[in-house]
């Protein structure tokens, strides 16, 4: 195999870095990013090239930053582009497609991201893969880690939601709460990072190799079209990262020639109200993205200093997209919409995707004429304590094991339809 | 006031490899200016070209971002310890 990687290159100040185990220019901070010999993969790839080869993340290997003829490999990708026509009916839409990645094999997207890290981290030499997560990362590294005979030691906040924990723990790797939020977590190990040189921080020191795990999500979208590009995406902000290499996807699928031209891509983000340090810079048309201290049921998106905010400022920008901040209870309210109506069961960070679809679909800013992706990012059994006491969160009645109580209760619920 | 300035690998080119440096001041900006004092390079790194914190440096003073509080003019005390930390994404 040949990766078609030129080095890295700072996002900020531009300069040019070896294809090493770094993740910030020395000089200025800055993220540092992949770069490609584009005309090299245009002469390699193809459609058919792509088509015929596995149904994961893998078949995107041209447009990865890995050589590796054995990847850690869950099947992580080529989840479900499900049609969403009894939502897009209620909320006056046209064409409207769920990108479902609750089917990852731990529920999230974060596998995408985890088996293109862990697959370069065992090439740079790492034994140890380590993270600071909000829970779905924490549940990928350690799936993964313990895939490639890794250990794995996964830092996260003390408060998550309990099944994001035991789907970590089960692996066997090492777990360790930390008395704060997602952001000390991540201030910990951006530290740790340097005393800790020989652990791969999947979003720390090899996060240049991660972050170009989310375009699987653009190939896979334009591959499930028929090789073709939707005019909308609407995508969860939490660090901005996922939002960004998305865009850099669809770009790409132009550059090296799987589609006829670089496709004009309307990209929308969602937050949380109690998390909106990008939609609030957003809304207000600055560039001055503020930190904040979240408070939000979607712990997946409760980053209040997001990293990569100035560049999904710039995609939803330059796209013509926009952004949406929504509350809990839309949150609560989109989970269910997305579960009677499409049959997904989406954790909170997809519930606030839905809300935003359904805000901007209402303000008109997504229109009936698109055709829109909206991107359900992770599986709602992580989060079942956010529905706690919400409606459809519970039994419609409990009964004694007669058919009489049977009768007396559907007739009962027959005569109050809840919907 | 002494002040211990944890330095990120990135910038330990600048301090012969220390991880931690000891040095003086009354406010986090006097804090880092005696810093590039103390070995020159640290400014350019730190700041853009209006004077203020680069983007992508994050700050911490007792582990909290200085940005929640009064960024380069937030008063230190004796014995604190500053992090200069990139920033970083993920999750």
């Amino acid at each position: 195999m040949v990766d078609f990687v030129t080095g890295l290159r700072c996002r900020e100040c531009q300069r040019p870095f070896p294809a090493e185990a770094l993740h910030v220019c020395d000089y200025c901070f800055g993220p540092l990013e992949v770069a490609y010999d584009y005309e090299r993969i245009a002469a390699t790839v193809s459609r058919e090239r792509i088509e015929a080869g596995p149904r994961t993340i893998w078949r995107y290997r041209d447009l990865l930053p890995v050589d590796d003829e054995s990847p850690v490999d869950l099947g992580a990708g080529f989840t479900p582009l499900v049609r969403a026509d009894r939502l897009a009916a209620e909320l006056g839409l046209g064409e409207l497609w769920i990108k479902d990645d609750t089917a990852n094999p731990t529920g999230s997207f974060k596998d995408r991201v985890v088996s293109v890290a862990l697959t370069k981290a065992r090439r740079l030499g790492f034994k140890v893969a380590a993270c600071a997560s909000t829970g779905n990362l924490a549940n990928s590294v350690a799936a993964h880690a313990a895939r490639a005979g890794m250990d794995s030691v996964v830092l996260i906040p003390h408060d998550l939601e309990a099944a994001k924990v035991t789907m970590t723990a089960v692996y066997g790797g090492t777990v360790v709460a930390v008395d704060g939020t997602y952001d000390d977590v991540n201030r910990l190990c951006a530290e740790l990072t340097s005393e800790r040189p020989s652990w791969a921080f999947v979003n720390v020191n090899v996060r240049t190799y991660y972050a170009e795990g989310s375009k699987t999500l653009a190939f896979e979208i334009a591959e499930q079209l028929g090789w073709q590009a939707p005019d909308h995406v609407v995508v969860p902000i939490g660090s901005g990262s996922q939002l960004t290499k998305v865009a850099k996807g669809f770009s790409e699928l132009g550059k090296v020639g799987l589609l006829p031209e670089e496709p004009a891509v309307r990209v929308s983000g969602a937050q949380a109200e109690g998390c909106s340090p990008v939609a609030t810079a957003f809304l207000e048309g600055t560039d001055a993205i503020r930190p904040v201290k979240p408070k939000t049921i979607a712990k997946s998106l409760a980053i209040g200093n997001p990293a990569d905010g100035w560049y999904a400022l710039d995609v939803m920008r330059k796209s013509g997209g926009s952004c949406a901040a929504v509350t809990d209870d839309e949150v609560r309210d989109a989970i269910g919409l997305l579960a009677r109506t499409e049959g997904i069961f989406a954790e909170t960070a997809g519930g606030v995707t839905i809300a935003t679809l359904c805000r901007l679909a209402a303000s008109g800013a997504i229109r009936p004429d698109e055709r829109v992706v909206a991107l359900v990012t992770g599986h709602g059994l992580k989060t079942v304590e956010a529905l706690t006491g919400a409606e459809g969160s519970s039994p419609t009645a409990t009964i004694a094991p007669t058919l009489a109580a049977f009768d007396a209760a559907v007739d009962s619920i027959e005569e109050t339809p809840s919907r | 006031m002494s002040v211990t300035v944890r330095i990120p690998t990135q910038l330990r080119t600048l301090t012969g490899g220390a991880g931690e440096i000891a040095v003086e001041g009354a406010s986090v900006g006097e804090v880092l200016k005696a810093l590039d004092a103390a070995h020159a390079g640290f400014s350019d790194r730190l700041f853009d070209e209006g004077g203020n914190l680069r983007r992508f440096v994050n700050v911490f003073l007792a582990d909290e971002d200085v940005r929640f509080l009064d960024g380069l003019a937030t008063p230190v005390a004796d014995g604190q310890t500053l992090s200069i930390v990139p920033a970083v994404a993920g999750g």
